[in-house]
């Protein structure tokens, strides 16, 4: 690859390397343009939805999108089967599906991190009873595992993010103990040790900052499988209940009027899709500009 | 060879015990009493609750309940389904067939596109095809299947009319169970013949598209990925440079050095194909493994739960191991 020759000799910041190398991957600048855009609408949905979520047009049930003949420009994605607007509803659901899945990365990101520093630091019965625990985990199908833990926990969104979190958070323990046993070995972990410094201090002031660029990835990967997974729960009734506007129940809802009113299918799955999508550019973007010994 | 099989295998031992421990753990971890659950307003009667609790095993400690769970699981014996009254095994291997099927048919459906997409997309590196692909990998790699099996239902089953809406066969068909495998029953079967072939086919045709589209676009990019590593050695050049014809290059000496990392990749993915199973079966209707659990934990049927739990996650694991097993076979590198 050409670099550009840099006009002075003073080195790129690594924050500056980082934009650079970033902004070089159109697939993770377009995910990224597509991400705050979605984060926008989240933030505002309160304001920006024409209607209330909840509120009911008596008459006006299953009024396809205003671009299709019968639609209306009152409606600009049509009514669902009791009269709610569905741009409303999407726009609201905006902010819980990425509310969801910012929660179950915060749970699953900090409890996988915890795990995965102390059975990389202390190896030895530390790692092998975390890392059994792991496999026991990883064994079950993680679908399967996030029904199950639903159904226990009952149906609900706040314990769809604890099933799913749960799933997730093998994937950081992982990642976090294979980056944490390859840094250990490292000269400025012996010095700090030297320097009398203690096993947390260690843990979390010398070898996990310089962990962090995989942990990031992993964690925006980890967002769009979240929020995947929260809206497959909510699919199969097990996630957030009616009258939610989560993306993954309104499916279900609309799921018997497949044939009759297609568009209250279509919208929240194209939702879904897009939001995955762009977490998936831009994590892959992340990871291209993050991790130099992955760059071709 | 030999010693790190051994090995592999004996680490099976604690992590099934493990899947025992957390299946046992799931049914009284459930917030309530699950024999009130299971009885309703029955559970007032104090005689029926005692009957129903010493049925279940539940007034016994919780450890002798686990070792008696345990020497049952040995004998072959998962419990009984509280809805059907049938044995767990059975129920599972009346349903096994189904999701076999489907997820065969997904695989074959990844395989058979993926890998030749990826091929052409590495040797037409940069091209409006490969960037298409590529794209459309992407796309594929994080749909939503429960979004995208609706959304070809829509398309194939109510706007065209080409393929059924769910089920595996038309009613109109009595099959003889054989092998379980419809494609392979309605074939041989005396008043199937080639329209119930056809039938279970077209039935089979939609779920298995959406059930692989993930796998699909996961082969694919790796095979493009695989090849482009292959394709810069030395011996590519040396065997161009021999005069050999390219697509002799690709497909002996690039494809069979690419194999390794797709089959790998493919062996993680036959792990995950339950996870595929129980959202395409919720789709479709498809009588399998993942519909079954569903509807089970939906009917706290959980005896069941537990058992398919311990069914399920020890097939993962068997279904792992084997890889890790032909993986080694296959590396010789990696023995050690």
């Amino acid at each position: 690859m050409e670099a550009a020759q840099p006009k002075e000799l003073t080195p790129q910041t690594p924050w500056q390397e980082f934009r650079q190398s970033f902004a070089q991957n159109k697939g993770a600048v377009i995910g990224l343009v597509v991400l705050i855009f979605f984060l926008a609408v989240g933030i505002t949905s309160p304001f920006l939805a024409p209607y209330n979520p909840a509120q009911l047009f008596d008459g006006a049930y299953r009024l396809p999108p205003a671009f299709v003949t019968g639609g209306s420009t009152k409606f600009l994605l049509g009514t669902d089967d009791v009269g709610r607007d569905i741009l409303s509803r999407l726009i609201h659901g905006t902010a819980l599906s990425l509310g969801v899945g910012l929660m179950i990365v915060v749970v699953s990101l900090f409890s996988g991190t915890i795990l995965g520093l102390l059975a990389g630091y202390f190896e030895k019965s530390v790692d092998r009873a975390i890392m059994r625990l792991t496999d026991i985990i990883m064994a079950l199908p993680s679908t399967l595992l996030a029904i199950v833990v639903a159904a226990i926990l009952g149906p609900g969104l706040v314990n769809a993010v604890w099933a799913v979190s749960i799933v997730a958070i093998p994937n950081y323990i992982r990642l976090v103990r294979a980056l944490v046993m390859a840094e250990k070995k490292r000269a400025y972990v012996m010095a700090a040790q030297a320097y009398g410094a203690g096993h947390i201090r260690i843990m979390v002031g010398e070898i996990l900052p310089n962990c962090m660029a995989p942990i990031i990835v992993q964690a925006t990967l980890g967002l769009s499988e979240g929020i995947l997974n929260a809206a497959a729960l909510g699919f199969l009734g097990l996630g957030a209940q009616p009258p939610t506007p989560e993306w993954g129940t309104m499916l279900a809802d609309a799921r018997p009027f497949l044939e009759s009113s297609p568009w209250m299918v279509t919208f929240p799955g194209l939702c879904i899709l897009l939001v995955v999508l762009a977490l998936n550019l831009v994590g892959d973007g992340l990871r291209d500009a993050l991790d130099p010994r992955l760059k071709k | 060879m030999l010693k790190a099989v051994l090995k592999k295998i004996l680490n099976l031992i604690p992590t099934l015990l493990g899947v025992s421990v957390l299946a046992f753990l799931l049914i009284r971890l459930v917030p309530g009493d699950p024999v009130m659950l299971l009885l309703g307003e029955r559970g007032a009667d104090p005689q029926m609750y005692a009957e129903m609790k010493r049925n279940m095993g539940l007034d016994r400690p919780m450890i002798e309940q686990y070792f008696s769970f345990l020497g049952n699981i040995f004998k072959g014996d998962f419990g009984h389904s509280i809805v059907s009254k049938r044995p767990v095994l059975t129920e599972f291997f009346d349903r096994f067939p189904a999701t076999l099927e489907l997820g065969m048919m997904a695989m074959a459906f990844a395989i058979t596109l993926g890998i030749p997409f990826g091929i052409i997309a590495a040797i037409k590196r940069n091209s409006f095809f490969d960037f298409t692909l590529m794209g459309a990998g992407l796309v594929g790699y994080s749909m939503p299947i429960f979004w995208w099996g609706l959304m070809l239902i829509i398309v194939f089953s109510v706007k065209l009319g080409w393929t059924p809406v769910s089920g595996r066969i038309d009613v109109l068909y009595e099959i003889d169970k054989v092998t379980g495998l419809l494609l392979i029953d309605s074939w041989m079967s005396p008043d199937g013949g080639f329209a119930a072939f056809k039938s279970a086919l077209s039935h089979l045709l939609l779920p298995a598209l959406a059930m692989g589209t993930i796998p699909l676009a996961v082969v694919a990019r790796m095979t493009r990925s695989s090849m482009l590593e292959v394709l810069g050695e030395d011996y590519i050049r040396t065997a161009r440079a021999k005069g050999l014809p390219f697509t002799r290059v690709v497909i002996v000496h690039a494809l069979r050095n690419a194999m390794v990392p797709i089959i790998t990749i493919l062996g993680l993915l036959f792990g995950s194909i339950i996870t595929g199973a129980i959202l395409t079966e919720m789709i479709f209707s498809w009588p399998g493994i993942g519909k079954w659990i569903v509807f089970s934990i939906n009917a706290r049927d959980y005896p069941v739960i537990q058992g398919g739990v311990v069914m399920i996650a020890s097939l993962v694991i068997l279904t792992n191991t084997i890889v890790d097993i032909l993986y080694l076979w296959a590396n010789p590198r990696m023995r050690h």
